[in-house]
């Protein structure tokens, strides 16, 4: 090799800051990320809590309140839009445009980019999902998570399971076309697997069966535990790790830079 | 001192169909190379195997002494690229990108002295959706120029540019090969690889089928012209084509084209006299870059450019 090699390599670490930065711009300027994301299951939240039938102490619910069991549900929603609606778009636009393949022109790469994209993300639904609980708790007297630990491991892989299935659908759709359709209907089939029309507990037994094994549904019944106060059960949380290995898997397996 | 760039042999197929069959070529320091040819020729292919993109089926290629695809983190700190087809997000300012990009290399360029070269500086805050297309094949050129690399590959450097942008951008390359910038430049528009060039390799159907500056690539087909002309009345093709100097004859509408060597235009013009045809829009043409590039390959240099000459 040449002298010019001995030149140190550039830290590349730090350039996932202003790469995350620049992401966080534009996923703001989009409108739709923070819309879903935010400012949805916000209003949501706003809306059940304020009729009063959500605000009635249910024997059928274990003495829990409607509103109760729907917090978890708008956190799985938060997980949810930002995994189906966000993450693929955004990821299927970069490469249909040619923006990753420019990228491995440079000394980044685009794997950092997608770091940095999920690193947006995620510091999104985190941020959402504190707004959530808060709300819930200082507006509608809905208790915090009692179970911390047993929380945070659930919306850790819950987080997770829900984004390498993004990645998963980013890497298996030829267009962004696919890519909405496939993220859209995903996320109202999973939205009511984790029980936003139709609590999971009222559900005939067989729906009741698919919606554990569901990924949202896993993971709705895995931080209702937590918020409850128990660990949850050992079998959601592997079903996410489950989805976790599969989708992640298949993803990287089927990643094209373009 | 050893090449820039070296291609040797190079070859690239896509599921058994041979985009590039043996292509080689060298590039020296300070140099600005032109990769010529018809479209599918394997030009593109060619440069995307160059800079890393693409793994070559067989031949070797150095850049700068680096391997293109393992020596990755080295080589793309020290050279640029320009794609066909490589845009930037929608929402993502000139300014911006500039800046981001800027921060991925380890001794980059002033984006600001970037931006004025290239009449980008009252652009900096507004989106990449909202730029023209030669605001955006400017900007695609800065990108390529910011982390102040060695060597710049630009394939299609200015298409879709206006004229006058066009000549602007032709200025630009020449002041970075005045830095001792070495540019590998991909085009179908002769009159920029005439400017522009020091030696060109036409390439058609993966093979390099000539290696010359342009005024080298125009002598070999010098010593040939080409006649036009319409005549008064019709005549039999073998009235001409009989002659020894006519090499090519053709009708094109009420026109004939004749092709001869430096002595047909004597030997047709007084065949035409003493059968009493007058050749009227009588017009002779010398060969040009155009013209050897036709020779070579045997097709027109594509639509895009034909399109520009109107």
């Amino acid at each position: 090799m040449s002298a010019t090699t001995a030149n140190p390599p550039a830290n590349r670490g730090s350039v996932l800051v202003p790469l995350a930065l620049s992401e966080l711009r534009m996923f703001v300027r989009g409108k739709a990320g923070p819309i879903f994301a935010i400012g949805l299951p916000l209003a949501l939240l706003i809306v059940f809590g304020n009729i009063p039938f959500y605000q009635v102490h249910r024997s059928s619910l274990h003495g829990y309140t409607l509103l109760d069991v729907y917090v978890p549900i708008l956190t799985a929603f938060v997980l949810a839009t930002l995994a189906f609606n966000v993450v693929p778009a955004a990821l299927v636009g970069y490469r249909e445009k040619g923006v990753l393949r420019r990228l491995r022109t440079t000394p980044v790469g685009p794997v950092r980019v997608l770091a940095a994209q999920l690193l947006v993300n995620l510091v999104t639904a985190a941020v959402s999902v504190v707004i959530v609980l808060l709300v819930a708790r200082l507006a509608f007297h809905v208790a915090l998570p009692r179970q911390i630990g047993g929380y945070l491991v659930s919306i850790v892989l819950a987080a997770l399971a829900l984004m390498t299935i993004g990645l998963f659908i980013a890497a298996a759709s030829p267009n962004s076309k696919v890519a909405d359709g496939l993220g859209t209907t995903l996320f109202y089939v999973m939205m009511f697997f984790a029980g936003l029309f139709l609590p999971i507990g009222v559900m005939p037994s067989l729906l009741q069966h698919i919606s554990r094994a569901a990924p949202l549904g896993a993971a709705v019944q895995a931080l209702t535990d937590a918020t409850q106060g128990h660990w949850p059960h050992p079998v959601q949380l592997l079903t996410l790790v489950a989805y976790i290995v599969v989708f992640g898997g298949g993803a990287v397996k089927l990643f094209r830079w373009e | 001192m050893p090449s820039v760039i070296e291609v040797r042999h190079l070859r690239k197929e896509y599921d058994a169909k041979v985009a590039v069959e043996d292509v080689s070529f060298t590039v020296e320091r300070g140099e600005i190379f032109g990769i010529l040819g018809p479209n599918g020729a394997g030009k593109t292919t060619t440069v995307e195997c160059v800079v890393g993109l693409r793994k070559p089926d067989g031949g070797d290629i150095a850049v700068l002494g680096l391997d293109p695809l393992r020596d990755r983190a080295e080589l793309t700190q020290r050279l640029g690229v320009q794609l066909q087809d490589g845009q930037l997000p929608d929402k993502m300012t000139v300014g911006e990108a500039l800046r981001l990009y800027r921060s991925f290399y380890r001794k980059p360029a002033d984006p600001q002295t970037l931006m004025d070269a290239l009449g980008l500086a009252d652009k900096h805050k507004t989106n990449y959706a909202d730029l023209s297309g030669g605001q955006k094949q400017r900007l695609s050129i800065a990108l390529a120029l910011i982390g102040s690399p060695e060597v710049a590959v630009l394939d299609e450097l200015t298409t879709g540019l206006d004229p006058q942008a066009r000549r602007d951008t032709w200025s630009l390359i020449q002041d970075v090969r005045a830095q001792g910038v070495t540019i590998l430049l991909v085009t179908h528009f002769m009159e920029e690889a005439e400017r522009l060039c020091d030696r060109l390799a036409v390439i058609d159907r993966g093979r390099v089928a000539a290696l010359d500056s342009p005024t080298g690539l125009t002598d070999r087909v010098q010593g040939s012209q080409q006649i036009k002309f319409r005549p008064s009345v019709p005549f039999q093709d073998e009235l001409l084509t009989s002659l020894p100097q006519v090499t090519g004859f053709s009708r094109r509408d009420d026109l004939v084209l004749v092709t001869g060597t430096a002595d047909a235009l004597i030997a047709v013009t007084s065949t035409l006299a003493r059968n009493n045809i007058v050749a009227e829009h009588l017009r002779v043409e010398q060969p040009s870059l155009e013209d050897a590039f036709v020779a070579l390959t045997g097709s027109r240099p594509d639509a895009d450019q034909v399109a520009a000459r109107l």
